[in-house]
């Protein structure tokens, strides 16, 4: 069967099971309504004292991940914000606040400056995670790396994470680096828009992120200018979009089991 | 090609270069090397590439190797890698967080409960409860990680002798490991792939006895270990194969990122479990060995001798469960933990009767909570967390993204052999095809952690 044919089939086959349930349209669940979504969105959980508000990523509506599906229960209508924690303030505590001086130090110095380099600081759960803008990345790790009271020597590689909702910052390239020297470790995070997903390579001053960033190309679609050699290295070199993204499905057939259909992964009902 | 629309993701078709057109090729798939060789003479080539793996034997899996070589000498290596790769790490984004460990534990099959261990140890970090787990519950999580400490290596001293024909080494150290799984089986029920260690402790308890057997395979996997010395440590062959072969020093490990063995095989003692101790692995006394001639052989060593730290720290963790005496292995959260309290039945392990009488039969509570954790599972507060261990391989590091829903947003496992094999082209350039083998060896990769 062609793949035409197929999608037409499956078409068919919804349309016979929309007419199968008659009144669905009618008892559709409560829709979000614009108002309890600006309210739901403004319903932030107040971060522990002394820490400024969180950053909202995303808002979530109703409970099971199915829409249209007739719940009258009122879950549908449920409004939750999803939000990262935010920008933290001084103190740190620990070592984070000497690492941050120094490294305030050593970019003030090099001219390029601190705030201009990196845009937050983020203390969560006893780690310590700096916003890097783009265009400074490589000097932040230089200078991780080459500060002697720095001294990130060992990179542990890098990461993407894709967040579709936060508008012109849905890509992030997370880099996580230790420091044998003095036992610390810390993580630096860049983000860039799906539209323009370039990222300077950090494999000049970690040879070592050569694989990594080529992993995050290939899974991300980020795209590490200068990288001495940027193909992908996990999927095919011909394949098609970047696999780990959110909106790229995970793929799967049904499965029949003794009569019964179980669905692939992602569309089974999820408690979201 | 297919004719799909270039934005559909679609399974890979034949790849035609056009630049290599019209280059003289030939390919070979087995036959006699000194014909090849001939008809590449004949034609006046003399640029080589010869295509290793991606199924041969001494590739520990599928991992593919491209040398370049004149005469015997290797002039370039490149590995490739992707062949199985299984998309574990995003399946794991479609399940709830207990899930994820049995999605995690099939990444490096033959250390296993590093990922489960290193991925509920990250879990329990965005939770905030990393200080509920009961002290039992880390233990057998310390007591299940260096067993598979040693198994792993031994795997890797099995199948390192096995490629230089000694077939022996691998015999012996199969039987080893094969004390050790049996152990693993009684603990966990399962050889491989356990989901044994659970985001707030472990599955369950040890079974009565456990740590008597233990104790006696302990005994016995020395006497094993004692052979693989003799058979590998004063061998003049294995030496003349093994020493000053796949050299890399401590500022290509640090380039590199590469941890583990092969970074302590060059001087420095960096091991995760007293750089960044976890699951309380500073209480317990243990060295870590290091050595400063950074090539193949002293890995062997250095592997043999991380066994027996590792028996330390085994009969320090069966003192400590003796000592503990029964007790919880789960975090005491009705929240996280686990509903089900497993026992074995007449049909194998699975839920008790007594947990099944209690929600079938005298309480709907419990029903409808047991209902819920196992279907919908617990939610995580939104935010990310990194938590590394120290794998056989080298440094495992988790990378979990949580969004406050119930499954991992993003979970990224920074597998020790994916980063350690790109040190295979600086070890084998300028070297023998033959010593490609050994220094590959050497670095111990597996390839189901590789891919992912």
């Amino acid at each position: 069967m062609s793949d035409d044919a197929e999608k037409n089939d499956s078409a068919e086959r919804k349309d016979a099971a929309a007419a199968a349930k008659p009144g669905e349209a009618t008892t559709a669940a409560q829709p979000a309504t614009a108002a309890a979504l600006e309210a739901g969105g403004q319903n932030v959980p107040p971060g522990p004292a002394g820490r400024t508000p969180l950053e909202v990523v995303d808002v979530r509506q109703g409970m099971f991940g199915v829409h249209g599906s007739g719940d009258t229960s009122g879950y549908g209508g449920l409004v939750v914000p999803v939000a990262m924690p935010g920008p933290s303030e001084r103190p740190y505590g620990g070592w984070f606040d000497e690492v941050v001086d120094v490294l305030t130090e050593v970019l003030d110095a090099s001219g390029t400056g601190f705030a201009n380099a990196v845009e937050s600081v983020v203390v969560d759960r006893e780690e310590l995670t700096l916003h890097v803008a783009r265009q400074h990345v490589v000097e932040v790790a230089r200078a991780l790396r080459d500060d002697p009271d720095l001294r990130f020597e060992l990179s542990l590689g890098v990461s993407g994470v894709h967040y579709p909702h936060e508008t012109g910052r849905e890509l992030h390239a997370v880099y996580h680096v230790v420091s044998v020297t003095h036992g610390r470790r810390l993580r630096f995070e860049v983000a860039v828009p799906e539209g323009d997903p370039h990222v300077p390579s950090t494999t000049a001053v970690y040879p070592t992120n050569d694989w990594h960033e080529r992993e995050t190309y290939d899974f991300f679609g980020i795209v590490f200018d200068g990288h001495p050699g940027l193909a992908r290295i996990e999927m095919p070199d011909d394949w098609v979009g970047h696999p780990q993204r959110k909106d790229y499905p995970l793929g799967g057939i049904p499965v029949e089991y003794k009569g019964a259909t179980v669905p692939p992964p992602d569309q089974r009902r999820s408690y979201s | 090609m297919s004719t799909d629309a270039p934005t559909t993701p679609h399974a890979t078709g034949h790849i035609v270069d056009d630049e290599t057109t019209g280059v003289p090729t030939f390919e070979a798939s087995g036959g006699d090397w000194s014909q090849i060789a001939e008809e590449a003479a004949r034609l006046g080539e003399e640029r080589i590439v010869v295509n290793m793996g991606p199924q041969h034997p001494s590739t520990h899996g599928v991992l593919r190797l491209m040398l370049e070589i004149d005469g015997e000498t290797v002039t370039e290596a490149r590995a490739g890698i992707g062949y199985l790769h299984t998309g574990i790490e995003k399946n794991m984004e479609f399940r709830t967080w207990t899930q994820g460990v049995t999605f995690c534990t099939r990444m490096d099959y033959v250390a296993p409960l590093f990922q489960e261990a290193a991925y509920c140890l990250a879990v329990e970090k965005l939770l905030g409860i990393t200080d509920d787990v009961p002290e039992r519950a880390s233990v057998i999580r310390v007591l299940m990680m260096e067993l598979n400490r040693i198994s792993s290596h031994l795997v890797c001293l099995a199948t390192g002798g096995n490629e230089l024909g000694a077939t022996t080494v691998m015999t012996a150290g199969f039987t080893a490991r094969e004390e050790i799984l049996k152990i693993f089986e009684l603990i966990s029920g399962l050889r491989m792939n356990h989901a044994y260690i659970r985001p707030g402790g472990v599955a369950q308890d040890i079974p009565p006895g456990a740590i008597d057997t233990v104790r006696e395979a302990l005994v016995q996997i020395r006497v094993y270990i004692r052979q693989l010395e003799d058979l590998m440590l004063a061998n003049p062959i294995f030496k003349a194969r093994m020493v000053d072969v796949g050299y890399l020093g401590l500022a290509g490990c640090m380039a590199l990122g590469i941890t583990g063995p092969v970074l302590r095989s060059t001087g420095l003692p960096y091991d995760v479990r007293k750089a960044a101790p976890y699951c309380g692995y500073e209480t317990y006394d243990f060295d870590v060995p290091t050595a400063t001639d950074g090539d193949a052989y002293t890995r062997v060593v250095l592997r043999l001798e991380e066994c027996y730290q590792s028996m330390r720290i085994v009969e320090q963790a069966l003192d400590r469960l003796q000592k503990l005496g029964p007790g919880p292995v789960m975090v005491a959260d009705k929240k996280v933990a686990w509903p089900a309290q497993l026992a074995i039945g007449a049909d194998g392990m699975g839920n008790s009767l007594d947990h099944i009488k209690e929600i079938m039969g005298t309480s709907m509570e419990a029903l409808i909570h047991h209902f819920k954790l196992v279907t919908e599972g617990f939610r995580v507060p939104a935010g990310q967390v990194f938590q590394t261990v120290e794998h056989p391989r080298g440094e495992l590091g988790v990378h979990l993204v949580s969004d406050g829903g119930t499954r991992p947003y993003r979970a990224h496992f920074r597998d020790p052999s994916f980063n350690n094999l790109q040190a295979v082209s600086i070890m084998c350039e300028g070297g023998q095809v033959a010593d490609v083998v050994v220094s590959v060896a050497s670095l111990d990769p597996v390839l189901g952690g590789v891919d992912r």
